[in-house]
């Protein structure tokens, strides 16, 4: 970082200094520069402006599927003070539980504009609550006995990832290591975004429904009692308890809805690329570089994570092979995390 | 008979004992403070009560039953309210909010009862919708016995309510606790400032090494010399 060379002589100064680099605005500086850093680039490397914008919008897009995925990570890490590294086979089961309902009804038309009929939509619906339920019900088998025992943070991750292979494990033994669609073969319709930009209806519908999904964990949090128990939760556990708080229940919620927003996220993702029994496993890092670069545990840090993370993972593939993307987008975390280690909603300082 | 009757209870952290026989009373309408000097167990006999820790002798009745090891979740909904010392607001939440969770167990409107915190709290009602991490540790100290007063409590217990307030707050907090008082909740409160809370209490309770020594009205265990010598610092 260049701009501290000239050291402060006084210690007041380099405070003031270091609270300015450290500053919430400093950090957005510092992406607005990286935007800035890509522009000139893609200029010079001659990427055309309506390449980069539909760059933009992909990334936007799936930044709308880890944005889903971040939402159930901090907010099991908030109420729970664990980092659920199975969140991502979450994904990936929800994913395929999606399949299995669609595989047992009736193929419909297309809707309106659509690539897909009422039997993904169905699916959705079902689908999601099955994650939430699934998700509770290892925390019942597993994080539970380890919460109680007062295990150490590290052990809750490690049987996490256990949980993570696991999951991952009956994916294949069940459904294969092969790719999977939920329509093969069926034509995707396009529509032209503006300015040459092209997306199909069908990632349109996916940021839709993302977005009404965030908004709803708004809602949620904002308005409603067990939403404000786990926002409760999340900031002191021991006065949720004394205040009579039924913490279990709060628990239940909390994995119900991070589990419910997991199997949108997979589903939706699967519509978009394809279904692989690793898919979810994949999306992990970058859920949880996106909830680190928006401070974990915070709600709307992982959204802004979640989507300065898409968008940079699919912009910088103008410039890198496309299987760097998540790289770049590490690359971006980590200096965010240099200039301001707590993230971007993070208190202090 | 007494609301609150905690008899010969021994207890501590892992292997380390803590209290070594406390025992002590409320009656329904009173002010008792337990006072003493630092790691005497104060706070300890506090958590005890409220069932944040188990004793290993001993027991504790509220109102007739014992509540010995009840998680606090169920002592709550018998009608007893604590406020730790510290961290005792939800920083994120606004102050209704933190009022709301002091409520929760109830499936009411809760609006009657914010009112009558307001009331008792002008300035917590001009800051609402304020989120409590962002306030001063008087108004925070408000928030939380606001907190702790929405289900009307038959007994409220505060740990040191007046630590690290300026002296002017620690005379309004001191009011408040004589107001709320007045209203027919008893208060069972642990206080560094003896002389303020002994002067405030009906009763006193002298607490060192993990055993209640002195017992008395306020006004009596102010004055007693061996009292002041022993545990008040003078």
């Amino acid at each position: 970082m260049v701009e501290v060379r000239p050291l402060p002589r006084s210690r007041a100064l380099r405070r003031t200094v270091s609270t300015v680099l450290g500053s919430r605005w400093a950090l957005v500086g510092l992406l607005a520069l990286i935007a800035l850093l890509i522009v000139v680039l893609s200029s010079l490397q001659g990427v055309s402006a309506t390449r980069m914008l539909g760059l933009v919008v992909r990334g936007v897009l799936l930044g709308g599927v880890l944005a889903l995925g971040a939402l159930g990570v901090t907010l099991v890490f908030g109420v729970l003070k664990m980092a659920n590294f199975a969140h991502g086979d979450l994904m990936t089961v929800g994913a395929y539980l999606g399949l299995v309902v669609m595989s047992l009804l009736p193929r419909g038309a297309p809707l309106l504009g659509l690539g897909f009929g009422y039997e993904f939509v169905v699916a959705l619906l079902v689908a999601m609550p099955l994650v939430g339920l699934l998700a509770y019900g290892l925390d019942r088998v597993t994080f539970r006995r380890l919460r109680q025992r007062r295990s150490a943070p590290v052990m809750m991750a490690m049987a996490a990832l256990g949980v993570a292979f696991g999951l991952r494990s009956i994916v294949y033994m069940v459904f294969g290591a092969d790719f999977a669609f939920y329509y093969q073969g069926r034509a995707r319709p396009v529509v032209e975004l503006f300015a040459g930009v092209r997306v199909r209806t069908d990632q349109l519908f996916i940021l839709g429904l993302a977005v009404l999904l965030i908004v709803l964990v708004y809602l949620l949090l904002e308005r409603t009692k067990v939403g404000k128990a786990m926002r409760a939760m999340a900031d002191n556990p021991d006065l949720a308890r004394i205040s009579g708080i039924p913490t279990e229940r709060v628990v239940f919620w909390t994995w119900l809805i991070a589990g419910a927003l997991a199997g949108a996220g997979g589903m939706l993702y699967g519509l978009d690329v394809q279904l692989r029994p690793e898919m979810g496993w994949w999306l992990l890092l970058p859920l949880f570089a996106s909830v680190i670069l928006g401070t974990i545990g915070n709600v709307y840090g992982a959204l802004l994570g979640a989507f300065t993370m898409g968008i940079v993972w699919q912009v910088s593939t103008a410039f890198v092979n496309p299987a760097y993307g998540p790289a770049a987008a590490f690359v971006v975390m980590i200096l965010a995390l240099l200039v301001r280690p707590q993230g971007l909603m993070g208190g202090g300082r | 008979m007494s609301l609150l009757t905690v008899e010969g209870v021994v207890s501590g952290y892992g292997e380390m004992q803590v209290l070594r026989g406390v025992s002590l009373r409320v009656d329904p309408g009173e002010i008792v403070s337990i006072v003493g000097p630092n790691g005497a167990g104060k706070s300890t006999v506090m958590k005890l009560i409220f069932g944040l820790l188990k004793p290993w002798e001993g027991r504790v009745t509220f109102d007739g039953e014992d509540i010995s090891g009840l998680p606090p979740e169920q002592i709550v909904r018998r009608g007893l309210c604590y406020v730790p010392q510290v961290d005792n607001v939800f920083p994120s939440l606004t102050v209704e909010e933190n009022l709301e969770m002091g409520a929760y167990i109830l499936d009411e409107p809760l609006k009657a009862r914010k009112e009558r915190v307001y009331e008792l709290f002008p300035r917590l009602a001009e800051r609402r919708h304020q989120r409590a991490g962002k306030m001063s540790g008087g108004e925070r100290q408000m928030v939380a016995m606001g907190r702790a007063l929405m289900l009307d409590p038959k007994l409220l217990m505060l740990d040191e309510p007046s630590a690290g307030l300026a002296p002017l707050l620690v005379d309004l907090i001191f009011d408040k606790v004589a107001e709320i008082n007045r209203t027919g909740v008893a208060v069972l409160m642990v206080e560094q400032n003896a002389k303020r809370s002994l002067e405030l209490a009906h009763r006193g309770y002298v607490l060192a090494t993990g055993r209640n020594q002195v017992e008395g009205p306020g006004a009596q265990l102010l004055a007693d010399p061996e009292v002041a010598r022993l545990y008040l610092g003078g």
